[in-house]
């Protein structure tokens, strides 16, 4: 079995594949955890967890969260609004602060694309990153891979279609180069005004249109439309969005029985998903969501040197 | 002060080059005598000077003049001052400088203009041109007091860092000030497209950023080169970075239309890739673009439709840098790495080495009305190059205030030896040993 070695969790193009491999074998390991009756093994007993949100969450802090506590870490979270942030001390001084409780792994969640590589720059504890701007979400694209492996048993040669706001979304991003990197075929959808630049350099195709990029898949992920993005004029309307690049239940027909649907959350029924279709018997959407406490268990496990003491034992 | 310059290779573009001795005297050149006329020169035998500068085996040019630079001063003074940027100016090369008008107060009235310029007189290492404002507190609205600052000192009009969205008030601007007889600096920036933080492609899709299309600056560019043309005056283009915007130029100077352009030295040695990493160090606007940008702006300047090089200095402290990329200031420091950057479009096979004098020192001068030459009785502004010498530059040890150089660490051939401005020796290399 491989060492783990990595430091910090930034971004899923600084994983190699075996190394997602066996995130995802950990993580596979974690579920038996999660459904004991008494849901806590020690593993991490002593060590201490920071969740540094500071762009709002709720099902990724407690994900996180619930994920410490099942291994007896020690987790205490900051939020914007409590942190020293809106009394104006920099980045750099609130992680050096941090730092000087010596945590052992410190989460963060940031509007800024790269905060969370500049405070793993300029800090000793290891970082996992929640969540920075439009860059990337890796603990999403891990936990989406879970749940594909266990849905088809691999994920080379899925193909997987990502319908939405490609451009603003770390989802997406994260996505892209965690499934492509592990064999699978990724495509993305929607309006060209949520298409950035250069997307097929991240090793994405683009379907033309939403049957297209349905018809085909194994794998449909709906993105949230974030109703603010309706004054940047990338769609004029919910309405005609939901006809044109929703997953209706009608254009549910084109896909393949086998196909599964997926949404990172929070969903906005009515819009890019009809509700009869996210309550379906295809989505896997609450699969995910446990798939991510196992997720992220693993992630814990590892960065605290998990794999060393078991292979020491 | 008498000083001289013996046997240094002078480049005078269009007027001499060769090997020549200069002599200087109360701020002036007073005889440039070529290699094997010295015995015909019965001055050269008498002259009792202060100070002799062997140059020999280096370049004498005339005066490097970097057109955009924001000194910071007054307001800002934890970022720049006169005295520091015209050291880093001295340090660099260059004898004169033009200074952006966005300081706090900005320059919109003879009163800053004037508090620079005698500033700039008292503490300065370097000849200070102030830049003044285009509109009242730089806002796009008013036309400021061209008259009063150019009695002041003023030698051009700019809202750079702040782009004239309203046409009209762009049209009356390059109208009063063709009759002011000033030349309009813009910045060219269509600021409803721009909200991005780097430039728009592969990269900010990859890095999660968002971009600044090539779109947001050609399209002022066009509109500029319209209503230059509209109204006949001077108008000059700021730190252009685009393909689209150098295509558009050169069919405007095609049809005789009286605009001139410049460009910064990272347009045309780094692209937007230097960004990863979130290095704030490569955040500018306009941004880094990518490399077919890079190839057009050496195209550009190559064929004379870049007229000049500015380093569009902009220093920023650390509070202001070392932060996350979004937040981050706009701008590089480049007053002391232009010259080797330059030296380097040279070495490149870009740029003639006249053609670089022309370009850092001659055409900036003609643009706000100055001349640059080495003839008996012009103002004795010249700059000494070693070719050879080879450096590391640190930004920690540079002169600037600020460090925010995406340079830093570079290795660089060929720097100022010496720099004399006005007669007087500004800067020289602490290593050089005189004959």
């Amino acid at each position: 079995m491989m060492a783990w070695t990595k430091k910090d969790i930034l971004d899923i193009e600084s994983l190699r594949a075996n190394e997602i491999e066996l995130i995802l074998e950990t993580a596979v390991g974690m579920y038996e955890i999660s459904e004991r009756p008494v849901k806590k093994v020690p593993a991490l007993r002593g060590k201490t967890i920071v969740l540094f949100f500071v762009e709002p969450s709720t099902r990724t802090r407690i994900s996180f969260d619930i994920a410490a506590k099942r291994l007896s870490a020690d987790c205490v979270s900051i939020s914007a609004s409590s942190s020293s942030i809106v009394k104006g001390e920099t980045l750099m001084d609130t992680a050096k602060n941090l730092e000087a409780m010596n945590p052992d792994i410190i989460v963060v969640r940031h509007s800024s694309a790269g905060a969370p590589h500049f405070l793993a720059r300029n800090l000793k504890a290891c970082v996992i990153n929640a969540g920075d701007g439009m860059h990337a979400h890796p603990t999403q694209a891990l936990l989406d891979m879970l749940t594909v492996k266990r849905k088809f048993g691999r994920i080379r040669d899925v193909n997987i279609s990502i319908i939405g706001d490609i451009s603003h979304s770390r989802v997406a991003r994260s996505d892209i180069a965690g499934f492509t990197k592990m064999g699978a075929v990724v495509t993305v959808c929607g309006p060209p005004t949520m298409i950035p630049v250069g997307i097929e350099t991240l090793g994405a195709l683009v379907a033309p249109n939403m049957d297209e990029a349905v018809s085909n898949a194994d794998v449909v992920m709906m993105l949230r439309i974030q109703k603010e993005r309706q004054k940047d004029m990338l769609f004029p309307s919910e309405r005609e969005y939901a006809a044109l690049y929703g997953l209706t239940a009608k254009r549910l027909r084109l896909l393949r029985p086998d196909a599964v649907i997926m949404h990172p959350g929070p969903m906005n029924r009515g819009v890019e998903i009809a509700p009869e279709v996210a309550d379906g018997p295809q989505t896997v959407i609450l699969d995910q969501v446990t798939n991510g406490v196992a997720v992220r268990m693993a992630l814990f496990y590892l960065l605290s040197g998990g794999r060393h003491n078991a292979d020491m034992d | 002060m008498r000083i001289w310059i013996k046997n240094g290779r002078v480049i005078d573009p269009g007027r001499f080059e060769g090997v020549a001795d200069i002599l200087i005297e109360n701020g002036q050149i007073a005889e440039l005598i070529p290699e094997g006329e010295k015995n015909n020169s019965p001055k050269a035998a008498e002259y009792n000077q202060d100070r002799v500068i062997n140059a020999r085996n280096l370049l004498v040019v005339p005066g490097l003049i970097d057109m955009h630079v924001h000194l910071r001063e007054p307001g800002q003074e934890y970022k720049e001052t006169i005295e520091t940027g015209t050291m880093a100016a001295a340090a660099g090369g260059f004898t004169a400088v033009c200074c952006m008008p966005n300081t706090q107060p900005a320059n919109d009235c003879a009163q800053v203009t004037r508090f620079i310029a005698e500033k700039a007189c008292k503490c300065g290492h370097a000849a200070v041109y102030p830049v003044g404002a285009m509109t009242m507190g730089l806002k796009g609205k008013l036309l400021a007091e061209y008259g009063d600052m150019k009695e002041a000192g003023a030698i051009a009009v700019s809202d750079d860092g702040h782009p004239v969205a309203d046409s009209q008030v762009m049209r009356r601007a390059l109208e009063y000030a063709r009759g002011i007889g000033l030349p309009v600096i813009s910045h060219c920036e269509e600021a409803s497209l721009s909200c991005g933080v780097m430039n728009e492609g592969p990269v900010s899709t990859k890095m999660g950023l968002a971009g600044i299309p090539n779109a947001a600056e050609s399209i002022m560019v066009m509109r500029d080169i319209a209503l230059c043309a509209l109204t006949k005056s001077s108008l000059h283009i700021a730190h252009v970075s685009t393909r689209e915007s150098i295509d558009a130029l050169r069919a405007a100077k095609k049809k005789g239309i009286l605009v001139t352009a410049e460009t910064a030295p990272h347009y045309f040695t780094i692209t937007d890739e230097s960004v990863f990493g979130y290095n704030t160090h490569a955040k500018m606007n306009p941004p880094l673009r990518n490399s077919q940008d890079l190839k057009a702006v050496r195209k550009g300047l190559a064929d004379g439709t870049i007229d000049v090089i500015a380093t569009d200095h902009a220093p920023h402290s650390v509070m202001e840098k070392q932060i996350e990329f979004d937040l981050a200031a706009n701008g590089i420091t480049g007053l002391e790495t232009a010259l080797p950057l330059g030296l380097a479009l040279v070495s490149d096979g870009v740029l003639t080495l006249t053609a670089l004098i022309e370009k850092m020192a001659v055409n900036p001068a003609k643009i706000i009305g100055l001349s640059r030459k080495i003839t008996p009785g012009a103002p004795a502004d010249l700059t000494i190059i070693d070719r050879e010498e080879k450096f590391t530059y640190i930004a920690t040890n540079g002169y600037s205030k600020s460090k925010n150089s995406p340079f830093d660490g570079w290795e660089f051939t060929g720097r100022a030896a010496y720099t004399i401005s006005g007669g007087r020796i500004t800067y020289e290399r602490m290593n050089t040993v005189d004959g």
